[in-house]
This record gives structure tokens, C-alpha cells and sequence, in this order.
């Protein structure tokens, strides 16, 4: 249950940032979890949701997004189709992860400040 | 609004951030990698499910590095126990156990504080044996210079399909227990298609720990890598490298023997055997 040290590390990053913004309070947290970032979408927003009690986060709602994981030739550029063979169907060449694949990024926290 | 009472508006910013949530672990794993590449040691990341056989292939490589002279150091992920250090010390690998307790995986900060206080700088290479699990240890970088998971011929072959974050961090797999195949029904083919799935580059070395069957490939594997990245040469102890410490714990150099331009800010610092440790030659050093 690699989430809840996950979500420990969201929830000190925020408060962070709350606090060199001087923040009175924090209404929303975005978050992008790419399919190949090792992180279960369920299973974190479950940890958060535990995890926030008594930290700036409690009651404020986490917005997850989900992004596919998916394969391109890094020389030309052709996609390699969900669950081939991870090389270049036009030149062969071995495939590259696109971005965001396998991330998992705060993206945003929306804030009230003075 | 009055900072005095708080009266007054407020005001509802959006703040865009785009950060990873593992930039902590990441800046980490950086510092871990500049040490390794300072005291020129290959360190490398083993991980794969409990019993896969990560102890009993390096135990096995112990044998196999004695004839190439290689110095090896390993620490051992254990959730209780100290057991696979002691296998380790005992086929006479310089051994470490980093209890994790609960943790079902290493971060870059665990194996930094394992480094305090073993002498990791005296090795060549350096083996971090992960904690037993294909899932989340893939996604800790830790400061290593390569990936190895190992993946036993019992486990069924779409081990790959089923976890692949694991494989996708990979730059090598080591196929083990391969003594076994006679007895069993898998097909060797089928796991390297399964890896050509997950793996950009699949890279998979078949070895028995038991017979010592592939040792040679796998030794012959770290020697390319090592030489790969600079860290074979005969003129191991002339470089000098800029590197600033940002962590706030205690911190001994041990016994360094080369000349190294190395800056800390804010961390507490102390040299171990002071006689080994080459600033005089040059290298640049600031405390404060
Ligand atoms: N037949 C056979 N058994 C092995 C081999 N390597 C490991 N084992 C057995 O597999 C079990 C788990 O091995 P261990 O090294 O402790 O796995 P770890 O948990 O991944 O470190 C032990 O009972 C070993 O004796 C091998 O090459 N051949
Ligand atoms: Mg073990
Ligand atoms: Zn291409
Ligand atoms: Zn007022
Ligand atoms: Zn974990
Ligand atoms: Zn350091
Ligand atoms: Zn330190
Ligand atoms: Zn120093």
C-alpha cells in the first residue's frame, strides 16, 4: 500500500505550498495518475481520503484523472498499438513511452488567500 | 483582507504546479546517484517477487566476481528479519540489512541513510536487494545505475503482462532457477514475447542460481554496463565533481580515498578517517 506514503507526500507538498502562500485555506487539489505510474486511481483516492483528516486537505476534494499509457516510434513518430510489440511498426525502432504515461503529478491546487 | 482580525475578501487562486509527486524521492535518488558516481560504484537496483531468488543470484555472483577480482557490497531489504544479509555475508559479500518494517518498498532516502553507516565506498559494485514485490519498488528511483529484475521460470510466463511497471522499468531480467525447466511445463518463448510487450529494449538473461548455469552472461552484463558508464577504467581515484548536499541529517564520508571538489550546505558533516580523504589535492569543500 504504496498509496498512503503517496498521498503523505501530496499532502506535505500542499501544505507547503499553502504555507508559502500564506493560504487561509485550500478547496481543491487536481491530480493526473498515468496508467503505468504504478499508482491505483481507487486505492489512492481511498488513502487520501483517510490520510486528509486533520491536514490542511480535510474535506477538500481530490480530482483524479486518469491517462492512458500509450506507445510511439520516437524517430517517426507512427503510434505502436495497445499491447504490441513495443518497436515501430514503419522503421522498427524500439518504442517510447509518451508522456504522462506513467506520471503521477499534482497538477494544481486551487487556494483561498487573503 | 485585514491581516488584524480578517475581515474582508478573499480571494480564490488557481496554483498550476505540473510536479511529480515523487520529486522529493527523485531529488533523493540524485544525490544517491552523484555518490555512486563520485566513488565510482556500480549500484544496482534488484527487485522481484518474495523468493524469486534475488538472494541466491547474488549470492551465486559472489563466486563468479571472486575470479574478476570485483569487490561487491550489498544491503538488503527485510521487513523483519536480517536473514538475507547474513546469506550475503556469509558467501562473503560485505552484507547490510535496511529494515523496512511495514514498507513494501525502498526509497531513495532508506538507502541513503543505509550508506552512513557501511562501507559502500570500498566496492565496486553495490546491490540493493528491493523488497519482495513486483508492484510499487519499480516506481522508487533509489540512485542506481540499472534496473534488474529477477523473475523465476515458476511464476508463470505473463508475469511481464501482468505487472508492467515492473518489467517497463527493467534494463534487464534475469530469468532464474532455470535448473528447474526440465521439470516443469513453461516456454521460455513465451516470456521473451511477453517481455518484447512491456520492454522498449527487453533485455533477459536465462540463470540458475543452483548451477551456476548463465553467471558468466550475467558478469560479462555488468562489466558491459560498467564500462558503459565509465566506471571500469584502471584510473579509478583521479576526477574531481560539484555536488551540494540539501538533506538535514547527520553525515560521514567514511573513508574516502580520492581527491573530490564536494560543497554541503546544511547538513551536519563529519570525515571519517581523515587520512584517506584527498581535499588537500584540490578538491574544492566548503562547510558552513
Ligand atoms: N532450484 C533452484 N532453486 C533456487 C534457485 N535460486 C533460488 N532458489 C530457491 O528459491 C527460494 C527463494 O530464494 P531466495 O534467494 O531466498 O529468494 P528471494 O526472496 O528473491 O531473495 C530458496 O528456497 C532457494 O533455495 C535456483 O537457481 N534453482
Ligand atoms: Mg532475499
Ligand atoms: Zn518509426
Ligand atoms: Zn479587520
Ligand atoms: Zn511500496
Ligand atoms: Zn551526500
Ligand atoms: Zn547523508
Ligand atoms: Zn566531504
Amino acid at each position: 500500500m504504496h498509496e498512503y506514503s503517496l498521498v503523505e507526500a501530496l499532502v506535505t507538498r500542499v501544505e507547503a505550498e499553502a504555507k508559502k502562500r500564506d493560504a487561509i485555506a485550500v478547496h481543491k487539489l487536481s491530480v493526473r495518475v498515468g496508467e503505468l505510474s504504478g499508482v491505483d486511481p481507487e486505492l489512492f483516492q481511498t488513502a487520501y481520503e483517510t490520510f486528509r483528516a486533520g491536514t490542511i486537505c480535510a474535506g477538500v476534494p481530490l480530482t483524479l484523472t486518469r491517462v492512458a499509457a500509450s506507445w510511439s516510434c520516437p524517430r517517426c513518430r507512427t503510434p505502436i498499438a495497445r499491447g504490441a510489440i513495443l518497436r515501430c511498426p514503419a522503421c522498427d525502432t524500439p518504442g517510447k513511452l509518451d508522456d504522462g504515461s506513467d506520471a503521477l503529478t499534482l497538477d494544481g491546487i486551487e487556494m483561498e488567500v487573503p | 483582507m485585514c491581516t488584524t482580525c480578517g475581515c474582508g475578501d478573499t480571494e480564490l487562486v488557481p496554483v498550476e504546479l505540473h510536479e511529480k509527486i515523487l520529486a522529493g524521492n527523485d531529488r533523493a535518488a540524485r544525490h544517491n546517484r552523484e555518490h555512486f558516481l563520485e566513488a565510482r560504484v556500480l549500484a544496482l537496483n534488484l527487485m522481484g517477487s518474495p523468493g524469486a531468488g534475488k538472494t541466491a543470484v547474488l549470492e551465486a555472483t559472489a563466486k563468479a566476481a571472486a575470479a574478476k577480482g570485483w569487490r561487491l557490497g550489498a544491503v538488503s531489504a527485510d521487513l523483519a528479519t536480517d536473514n538475507d544479509a547474513r546469506r550475503l555475508q556469509k558467501a562473503g559479500i560485505p552484507s547490510k540489512a535496511i529494515t523496512t518494517g511495514q514498507a513494501c518498498h525502498l526509497d531513495a532516502e532508506l538507502v541513503h541513510r543505509s550508506l552512513h553507516d557501511f562501507p559502500w565506498r570500498d566496492t565496486d559494485m553495490f546491490f540493493i536487494e528491493n523488497v519482495g514485490n513486483l508492484v510499487c519498488p519499480a516506481i522508487y528511483d533509489l540512485g542506481q545505475a540499472a534496473n534488474v529484475v529477477v523473475l523465476s521460470v515458476t511464476e508463470g510466463e505473463d508475469k511481464p503482462l501482468k505487472y508492467p511497471v515492473m518489467f517497463n522499468a527493467a534494463d534487464l531480467v534475469l530469468l532464474t532457477k532455470c535448473d528447474l525447466v526440465p521439470h516443469l511445463d513453461v516456454e521460455l518463448a513465451k516470456i521473451h514475447d511477453a517481455l518484447a510487450r512491456v520492454m522498449p529494449r527487453p533485455r533477459m538473461i536465462e540463470v540458475s542460481a543452483r548451477t551456476g548455469q548463465g553467471m558468466d552472461a550475467w558478469v560479462a552484463w555488468l562489466e558491459e554496463l560498467r564500462d558503459g558508464i565509465g566506471l571500469g577504467g584502471a584510473d579509478a581515484h583521479a576526477h574531481g565533481h560539484e555536488h551540494s548536499h540539501a538533506h538535514s541529517h547527520e553525515h560521514a564520508h567514511g573513508d574516502e580515498r580520492h581527491s573530490h571538489a564536494h560543497s554541503h550546505d546544511g547538513h551536519e558533516h563529519e570525515h571519517g578517517s581523515a587520512d584517506h580523504h584527498g581535499h588537500a589535492r584540490g578538491g574544492k569543500h566548503d562547510h558552513d
